[in-house]
């Protein structure tokens, strides 16, 4: 962080400090509207920054993130309706089992060479397998879901992860923020510089004695823990949990956009695409019921058209673009 | 329980054939392009769509619109790739993706607008006809599907075997920078290429319209079920998405059959995963 932190120039760093600043104090200001679409923001930005680690720096496409999340989300609010464990203990537990999933795809796609589009399908195919997996598994409910208890005794307290918008929403703004101090230290650390030359030319990485496996698969295991994370996070914030819904490859996409747009590779890339499009999401909700257009999908029409405009025009993402215009270009790194 | 089995097996490997053609559109794409598209599935069910609207109309059995509604396709794909998907030649996959799935929400949401979530079936006079082939019923349609199919994939395998066109399409895969030196439109070629892919997708729908009910939710399934049977056929290899169609269609069947409809592709994807570890660059592939 130290590093990135230093070489920001001085109004970059007054830019970010008020805009921590002033998501800090949001809620004085912020309706219980408002408050949910931030902590939406704060959510992708935390997932994105946990799946930009693993392919913006190194290198590897995944598109079966939804695993990560559900098994995370499952294990905390399945140890928490069977046995009675919070949250707080359960996200222990959550890693692990996440990370032993992520551990097993790294393991079977690297070990075999399985690198690129190849590797992304892997990963997709890990997911739907899973997801239709416990679509038929009894204890977690099946497809019919599993719900936690809204007015338990011990279901409203904060120990349980069972408090009011704002406990959501400092906990989603740490998250972001904490991922993104680590991203930022990971990234200056020699383990990002080795994730970057794996990145950038495996081959020569390996032939200056880098350890390929290894890198890959720390990035991996990196990734799907905080993924976990988030998705204890996603259990206990909805309540309820679908297979066909937290493990869908519609759950793995949705958590790459932001990274994607805000620039893949780059610290605050994630963030800035988070910004950039839950908003949007929103703002297109509300346009179509304003032009009267009753039918569902139209949303979504102008979203899919969204994704095509901004990466034919800013395929690199927008926060390379953005911090040249601020005049922050070192730190888009 | 032996002469169901078989049945089963059958009914599987003709919609396998299906599956298989829809398949071998993303294999020629990824094969000569090294794109990935993602809006297979999606444009597959327009396909469907417009082959239910065709019979609807003018009564026109899908048999027969398979021609123009692939003629169609050959069109839209050639602008696709014309106006969209060319400055993304080359690019990252991740970027690629974004497009693409960009895309298919466009197209998936379309389709929802247009016509609802209800499935839309094609009532054939000849619908719920079989064969009785010693003691294994085989449907009418299936058949006729799974062999215009493999016509379609037949003319398509001369087409590049033989065809000036098909050489050269064949040449751009090979070595692009070869062949941009002798002097090939490489541009040209690549859109005649999703043009082909797009065809392809054209027929399949068309031919699975008379085998499933034409509804948007199908769309991503379908994408996923064209990655796994070119996976494991082997990506950029056209026998291997027929095989990989085939074995896909026949495992669905039986653990459709066997063990639990809703569990069926989950027996896809563990093929899929067998065959990516033992076997990564598919059961037709060349070396990776």
């Amino acid at each position: 962080m130290n590093g990135i932190w230093f070489r920001t120039p001085r109004h970059g760093r007054v830019l970010g400090l008020l805009l921590l600043f002033g998501f800090a104090l949001a809620p004085v200001l912020a309706d219980r509207y408002l408050l949910s679409v931030l902590i939406l923001v704060f959510y992708f930005a935390y997932l994105g920054q946990a799946w930009n680690l693993l392919m913006g720096f190194a290198g590897q496409l995944s598109l079966g993130h939804a695993l990560y999340l559900g098994l995370g989300a499952y294990t905390a609010t399945a140890l928490w309706t069977l046995f009675g464990i919070g949250p707080w203990l359960g996200v222990f537990v959550a890693i692990p089992v996440a990370t032993a999933a992520g551990l097993l795809i790294g393991w079977l796609g690297w070990r075999f060479a399985i690198e690129g589009v190849y590797f992304a399908l892997l990963t997709i195919a890990f997911a739907e397998f899973t997801r239709i997996g416990f679509d038929n598994l009894q204890i977690t409910g099946g497809a019919g879901g599993l719900f936690l208890p809204v007015n338990g005794e011990a279901a409203g307290k904060w120990w349980n992860l069972g408090g009011g918008p704002l406990l959501y929403y400092y906990l989603s703004l740490t998250l972001a923020a904490a991922a993104t101090v680590l991203i930022a230290g990971l990234r200056q650390s020699p383990l990002g510089y080795r994730w970057l030359a794996v990145r950038e030319d495996p081959q020569a990485a390996q032939a200056v004695g880098i350890n390929i496996f290894r890198a890959r698969m720390l990035a991996m295991l990196i990734s799907s823990g905080m993924t976990a994370v988030g998705g204890v996070f996603y259990g206990f914030y909805y309540r309820n949990l679908f297979p066909s819904q937290v493990f869908d490859i519609s759950r793995s996409i949705e958590l790459i956009l932001a990274p994607i747009i805000g620039g893949v590779g780059t610290v605050f890339g994630p963030i800035v695409g988070a910004i950039v499009l839950t908003p949007l999401g929103e703002a297109l909700t509300a346009l179509v019921q304003r032009l009267g257009v009753n039918a569902p999908g139209a949303k979504a029409i102008f979203y899919g058209l969204t994704l095509m405009v901004i990466i034919s025009l800013q395929p690199g993402g927008v926060w390379p673009w953005l911090a040249r215009r601020l005049g922050l270009d070192r730190s888009a790194e | 329980m032996a002469a169901i089995t078989l049945n089963v097996i059958v009914q599987g490997l003709l919609t396998g054939l299906v599956y298989g053609l829809m398949a071998l559109g993303l294999s020629v794409i990824f094969g000569v392009m090294r794109v990935v598209n993602f809006a297979h599935g999606e444009l597959t069910v327009v396909a469907m769509y417009a082959a239910f609207i065709l019979f609807e109309i003018l009564h026109l059995d899908p048999l027969i619109a398979l021609l123009p509604v692939a003629a169609v396709f050959f069109g839209v794909g050639y602008l696709l790739q014309r106006t969209l998907i060319s400055p993304f030649i080359g690019r990252a996959e991740h970027e690629q993706f974004i497009l693409l799935v960009g895309l298919a929400t466009v197209i998936v949401n379309g389709l929802l607008m247009i016509f609802g979530p209800d499935a839309r079936p094609i009532n054939l006079s000849y619908s719920f006809d079989s064969y009785a082939v010693g003691g294994i019923f085989i449907d009418k349609v299936r058949v006729l599907a799974a062999i215009a199919a493999v016509a379609v994939a037949a003319a398509l395998f001369l087409f590049f075997r033989y065809t000036r066109t098909g050489t050269a399409i064949r040449a751009c895969a090979d070595n692009l920078t070869g062949a941009a030196v002798v002097g090939l439109n490489v541009k040209q070629l690549y859109a005649v290429t999703f043009g082909i892919g797009l065809a392809c997708v054209g027929a399949a729908g068309t031919l699975m319209a008379t085998i499933a009910d034409a509804s948007p939710s199908l769309a991503q399934a379908y994408t996923l079920l064209a990655f796994t049977i070119v996976i494991v056929g082997g990506l950029g290899s056209m026998v291997g998405a027929l095989i990989g169609g085939v074995l896909i269609g026949v495992s669905e069947a039986l653990a459709g059959f066997y063990v639990q409809p809703s569990m069926k592709s989950m027996f896809s994807f563990a093929l899929l995963i067998i065959v990516l570890v033992l076997r990564p660059q598919g059961l037709m592939g060349r070396r990776l």
